[in-house]
């Protein structure tokens, strides 16, 4: 038997007066309150490959389609994440002479896997340490978003990124990613990749909460035949390492992360890049002394 | 069964579906079921994102289901697995046949009956021994020789003859272990291509999870139905849950897998040519149709629900014909059209482009694409007078003039075309208010929201005010003829604005009203054959119970504490009824089967039948009622409280069908019409009954032509939508498929040099595309009565049109259709293939 | 909009410039580094003032759509959270809705072509609805058939034709089917139920 949320019955009419309050609640089971860690929990055992996440990411934050030729990488013709799309579904084809017989594989998508990829929105962000200018920062939600009227578009959030997510766009000249709809979040709304995704590959909700539902998870597809699954991400799992402590979106995988195009042992960008992080802290250093003690002095 | 019931399945067998890809939605469901432990089958030609998420794959030639079908039949029969209870009560499997039955097993592939001359089947040796069957289908004629039906008995006269031993030869149970001896797991592999240890895992785990604890659902789509044999495919699967006892109960039965938002209600209510309104047969000038009596007389079955044709019939008369349609006019009968053939979209196509059908007006549909062999549909429409288009975009088949395959490749200017075409702009969902039903019978409203852009209309509006300007220009007329558009009911109100007709006013004649006072009625139950009440479609009364309340507004879902049939949302038909044939959740003495998987049962104190559903089943016949077969029993009168489908003449499922099918009682397997091999059962290669239009526009290739050596099946993806239209239209949409392509086996691309994103060319006696590669392994080379076959297959959404476009896929097929439906046979046909480009120069 | 001075501007830029902020000791997670536009973001379905129940035009599965409206236009498709079957999900077509209501490749007048015509003219939809009645009516005339040679009974035409409906409301298929057979009496009535 399926049902909807007991609060779908508090709305019976065929014109609402406007948004259904909390409607995460009815969507995702959650309400949003600031002051708690958001993130997703992309269960990729669960993805039919769809991508009703990546155009319900381009309908909500009008990003433009820039595709009009096909890739020849199997059914997968937007490439990767950019700054145009958001969520990015990767197909990987495991039949034949890749290895695979196509009549006997474990359960859940072992032929054919795919793989909806977003911004990891990670603990330690590399990319919001790269940021000079404050453009990109950390919500109320935990979430890391890039406030595009304070971007300038110098691009050190790019090569910060270890997952290769953040890009300048060509049309406005500024940094681009999943904000992990920071908007809808505001008005109680479950990201829209999350809300429309057919099977609930994508998950959204409570980081602790959702850690606990994926661990279970794991464990369920262990005793169904599904050895492999384990978790990307999520704390102390492959995915988070490197100083990024975990990744508030974090995956359920069967393979090993390359095979999905994600990094083996992703770090802070501040292992790669820290001469260069410290040479841009030290001119920013005078005028970062002289700006605190403005706003101090502004709120005194 | 309700999709979100496939959530209570133990097994899915999805098969002549790429669900995952086509319907997600209500995949999402099968995921539910799975997460929960349910095992998920598909068996398809190809590997798709559906058997990404499966259990079991099993590759399934194009074409060979039946085969697949049948060696599970065989499966169920000979190792005695099917569920005795259920079976005996609630199917015919007991009941015995005419004497003169012979089947394909005697006759080499066909069964008794048929008439080489006609190439069509008679009936008579395929009825019960010594009666006549109506069929339970829209038409109930049964095609018998005139003398046979005076005969025998009808079904009022006596209890079906059976034998509950199942040892007469004749009997259904001993006719279906003959029929299917033959399906043997070895001729199953030789015919599918399908490994013998996958079938037996397929067999295994449908069986292991069906009976009284557990029950399997099926899934199809138009990968069954889109072939000569498409029926019988589904009803190969029909016998299996049958047998299996998965109908009627939760997480059991057949979920068709529609395509358009309302598809189910435009067959309801049908825009088709051989249907009126309620699944009634539109008339037909070569059948005892000649007048209301006759028609009524030959419509009307003697047993089970359809007793009470008459007064749908009549009650669908005075809706369209009003105060025009009294008794003495026999209710303005005789202005229904009769047809005198088929007038399906395939001889439509040809009736275009021989000059009969000389003004068509398309609505929101796109032949050009979504036609068979699309050269001959483009041509037809450069040969009408006029036409009209009526979609939210411009469509190929309005741009066909100027734009088309006789202008591109056929030497054609626009100049020599003379039809006269409008293309109309058209409002979508969001932009009017009116009802869809979806693939589960669900009537759900939508509301107007926005205006639509400029001088964009619903078809409401045109047609009622083409309709209202043709009354005005017949006003005057004293022919006969024109009688029918003058008498024609039309005074729906309009709003001032835009003078949109209110849709709630055509539910309320489609839910049906009393003529004295306009009161409207709560149920089919309230018609009357006698003029004194009007419904536009039986099957709906009950949408618009009463002024103020339109159920299919309603939005009152179950919470979770269930019970979860969702009753309080929307309207499903009949009379709100969830799942089908659901008295068969409870045994013959009307307890459930289990608890597990408890629906409906009878409860004798109340007396009536009780559960979380609407019984599709009178509400007060107990389970041990028997008809009193002393007398003489009619309609409902017939049907004894232990059998469950109301619908059928005897109230059991038919596993053999005495009637109501053009090409035999039972499943059999035929090749495609178009295939690369000998038929491995039979001497009869393809449906002998199947429709062909053999014509030079229309040419088929012979069994194993060695000039199109590989099959090929065309299909949707998931990012694009039937013809294209608005998912070609949309940016977001466009890019995820931007062209078209054809998808190859590696090991064919490789013999031919072939690499991903390279054009190819792939042809038919119809025509030539081409079109980029996809080599992939998930496409595997099947081996098939000891040879080689390749399979290829090609999405049909594109055209010229819009931000994704690619070449028609249906330039390559060809008018071949089931004799049943008059459904095309595009998913399995034959095709040369070639790397490299056409000569012509493209656009 | 008035423009706004360098002194201005720099006050600005050191007031959402959330580094300086966030040292300053606010909440890291919180306000601290928040821009004006954060500050101000709202999920744009708030600025709805119409919002009513609609059903996804693609496919039979029949999934609820909430649709968005502000000054009579959509801004917002979104999947209905009440509904059974999808409770708040869409697929990737169903989620593009708002986008088929808005292409760019919309329609919004009739566009006509003569016959041997090599272009498409816009033309009024009275005009079009008038010339429309009177070919129907010029066909059904040329082509009707009351009986069979043999005396049959068949009050039809094999003239005229309407193709489509299973994209329509069932409304709209009543009265196709009501207009083109029971009053027009025309035979060729099909839609995209067998294809």
């Amino acid at each position: 038997m399926t049902s909807v949320h007991p609060r779908a019955l508090d709305f019976p009419q065929p014109f609402l007066d406007g948004v259904i309050p909390d409607e995460a609640e009815l969507t995702a089971g959650e309400r949003v309150e600031a002051g708690k860690s958001y993130g997703f929990f992309t269960d990729t055992t669960l993805c039919i490959g769809c991508k009703a996440c990546e155009v319900a990411c381009k309908e909500w934050n009008n990003l433009p389609a820039d595709k009009d030729r096909m890739t020849g990488d199997s059914y997968d013709n937007t490439g990767a994440l950019s700054a145009h799309t958001w969520r990015h579904v990767a197909f990987i084809e495991r039949i034949g002479r890749r290895g695979g017989d196509s009549t006997t594989m474990p359960p859940y998508q072992s032929n054919w896997l795919m793989m909806s990829d977003v911004c990891k929105h990670c603990h330690n962000a590399p990319c919001l340490e790269a940021c000079p200018t404050g453009a990109i920062f950390r919500t109320e939600f935990d979430t890391v978003v890039v406030q595009t009227d304070i971007c300038n578009g110098c691009g050190y959030c790019v090569p910060a990124c270890p997952f290769g997510v953040v890009e300048v766009s060509d049309q406005d000249g500024k940094a681009h990613k999943c904000t992990l709809c920071y908007d809808r979040l505001k008005g109680g709304l479950e990201p829209a990749c999350a809300k429309a995704c057919p099977t609930d590959s994508i998950q959204f909700g409570e980081l602790s909460g959702l850690v606990t539902r994926a661990q279970t998870r794991v464990f369920e597809l262990h005793a169904q035949g599904q050895p492999a699954a384990y978790l990307y991400g999520a704390p102390e799992t492959p995915g988070a390492t490197g100083g990024l402590d975990w990744l508030n979106c974090f995956f359920l995988l069967t393979e090993r992360p390359e095979v999905y195009n994600l990094p083996a042992a992703p770090s802070r960008a501040a292992n790669r890049v820290r001469p260069a992080l410290a040479a841009g802290l030290a001119t920013a250093g005078l005028l970062t002394l002289a700006a605190a003690a403005l706003m101090r002095g502004g709120r005194a | 069964m309700p999709q979100w019931d496939l959530a209570n399945a133990d097994c899915i067998v999805v098969m002549g579906s790429n669900m995952a890809e086509n319907h997600p939605i209500a995949f999402r469901f099968v995921m539910q079921a799975k997460t929960r432990g349910a095992t998920l089958i598909h068996g398809d030609p190809r590997f798709t994102r559906t058997s990404a998420m499966a259990d079991i794959y099993a590759p399934v030639r194009a074409g060979s289901d039946i085969a697949f079908l049948g060696g599970l039949i065989r499966h169920v029969l000979e190792n005695d697995l099917w569920f005795r209870e259920f079976a005996m009560s609630f199917t015919n499997l007991s009941t015995i046949i005419h004497e003169g039955y012979r089947d394909p097993e005697d006759l080499d592939g066909h069964f008794s009956g048929w008439d080489e001359d006609e190439q069509t089947y008679l009936a008579d040796t395929w009825q019960y021994e010594g009666q006549h069957v109506p069929s339970s289908l829209a038409e109930h004629h049964v095609l018998t020789t005139e003398s046979f039906a005076e005969e025998v008995r009808d079904m009022s006269e006596g209890p079906p003859p059976n034998d509950p031993s199942l040892q007469h030869p004749r009997c259904v149970y001993q006719i279906l272990r003959r029929h299917y001896a033959r399906y043997t797991p070895d001729m199953v592999e030789r015919v599918t291509g399908c490994p013998r240890d996958v079938f037996a895992k397929v067999a295994d785990a449908l069986c292991r999870n069906s009976g009284r604890e557990r029950t399997t659902g099926f899934c199809y789509a138009v990968g069954w139905t889109h072939h000569s044999t498409g029926v019988q495919i589904i009803r190969a699967a029909a016998i299996l849950q049958a047998l299996l006892g998965n109908v009627g109960r939760p997480g059991g039965g057949i979920l068709a897998l529609r395509g358009h938002t309302s598809i189910q209600g435009s067959t309801d209510i049908p825009t088709l040519y051989d249907m009126l309104p309620g699944y009634l047969p539109q008339p037909h000038a070569f059948k005892p149709h000649a007048t209301l009596k006759d028609y009524l007389a030959t419509e009307q079955s003697p047993t089970g629900w359809w007793f009470s044709f008459p007064d749908y019939a009549v009650s669908l008369l005075k809706a369209w014909y009003g105060a025009a349609a009294d008794e003495a006019g026999d209710f303005g009968y005789s202005w229904i059209p009769k047809m005198v053939g088929d007038h399906s979209q395939l001889p439509m196509t040809m009736a275009m482009a021989d000059g009969v059908l000389r003004g068509l007006v398309v609505l929101g549909q796109n032949p050009v694409i979504g036609g068979s062999n699309s050269r001959l549909v483009q041509e037809g429409l450069g040969r009408l007078e006029w036409l009209v288009v009526r979609d939210f975009t411009e469509t190929e088949t309005a741009s066909f003039w100027y734009a088309g395959d006789p202008v591109r490749n056929g030497g054609l200017q626009p100049a020599d075309i003379a039809t006269e075409v409008f293309l109309m702009p058209a409002s979508i969902t969001g932009e009017k208010a009116g009802s869809f039903t979806n693939t589960h019978r669900l009537v759900q409203w939508h509301e107007q929201v926005v205006d639509s852009p400029g001088d964009s209309r619903s078809e409401t509006w045109f047609v009622y005010h083409l309709g209202r300007r043709l009354k005005e220009l017949y006003a005057g007329s004293d022919r006969a003829r024109d009688q029918p558009i003058q008498a024609l009911t039309w005074d729906y109100p309009v709003e001032a604005r835009r003078q949109e007709p209110d849709a709630e006013a055509v539910l309320k004649e489609i839910n049906g009203y009393r003529v004295a006072d306009g009161a409207l009625l709560s149920s089919f139950k309230d018609t009357r054959a006698d003029g004194s009440t009007a419904c536009g479609c039986w099957i709906y009364s009950g949408v618009f119970p009463r002024e103020g309340f339109n159920k299919a507004r309603e939005r009152r879902p179950d919470g979770p504490d269930g019970p979860g049939m969702h009753l309080g949302w929307a309207f499903a038909w009949p009379n709100n009824r969830r799942i089908l044939g659901n008295r068969a959740s409870a045994d013959p003495d009307g307890r459930p089967w289990s608890e597990r998987k408890r629906l409906m049962w009878w409860e004798p104190a109340e007396g009536r039948w009780v559960g979380a559903d609407e019984i599709d089943f009178e509400e007060t016949k107990a389970p041990d009622y028997r008809p009193d077969w002393s007398g003489n029993v009619k309609g409902m009168e017939a049907i004894g409280g232990h059998e469950p489908f109301i619908m059928i003449a005897d109230g059991r499922a038919a596993l053999f069908a005495p009637s109501g099918l053009e090409d035999g009682p039972l499943p059999t397997h035929y090749e495609p019409f178009e295939s690369p091999i000998h038929n491995p059962l039979y001497k009869a290669q393809s449906n002998p009954a199947a429709k062909l239009w053999p014509r030079l526009d229309n040419t088929y290739h012979d069994e194993a032509d060695p000039r199109f050596p590989h099959v090929l099946t065309t299909y949707r993806l998931t990012e694009h939508h039937s013809g294209g239209s608005p998912t070609r239209s949309v940016p977001v949409t466009a890019e995820l498929q931007p062209e078209g392509f054809a998808e190859i086996p590696s090991e064919l691309a490789q013999r031919l040099g072939i690499r991903s994103l390279d054009w190819v060319v792939l042809s038919t006696l119809r025509g030539e595309v081409q079109t980029r590669a996809l080599v992939t392994d998930r496409l595997r080379p099947f081996r098939v009565d000891g040879r080689v076959v390749h399979q290829i297959g090609m999405p049909w959404h594109f055209g010229w049109e819009g931000y994704a476009t690619g070449d028609i896929a249906n330039v390559l097929t060809s008018i071949v259709a089931d004799p049943n439906t008059s459904m095309h046979e595009n998913k399995a046909l034959t095709c040369a293939l070639r790397k490299g480009r056409l000569k012509e120069v493209r656009r | 909009m008035r423009r706004r001075g360098p002194v201005a501007r720099s006050r600005n830029f050191f007031r959402e410039w959330s580094i300086p902020r966030q040292l300053a000791g606010r909440d890291a997670m919180a306000e601290a580094a928040r821009s004006r536009m954060s500050e101000t973001l709202r999920p744009r379905l708030e600025r709805a003032d119409k919002v009513g129940s609609s059903i996804c035009p693609y496919c039979a599965v029949g999934c609820a759509q909430l649709i968005y409206a502000r000054n009579g236009r959509p801004i917002a498709v979104e999947g209905d959270p009440r509904s059974p079957i999808n409770q708040g999900t869409l697929c990737p077509k169903g989620a593009a809705t708002l986008d088929w209501m808005t292409s760019p490749r919309r329609l919004s007048r009739v566009l006509y072509r003569a016959p041997h015509s090599d272009r498409w003219e816009e033309r009024p939809l009275d005009w079009a609805m008038d010339r429309i009645a009177r070919l129907v009516k010029r066909t059904r005339d040329e082509t009707f058939v009351e009986r069979l040679p043999d005396g049959t009974v068949v009050n039809h035409t094999l003239g005229l034709g309407a193709l489509g409906g299973a994209t329509l409301d069932n409304e709209e298929n009543y009265l196709i089917k009501k207009l083109f057979s029971g009053g027009l009496g025309a035979a060729w009535i099909e839609n995209q139920a067998r294809v």
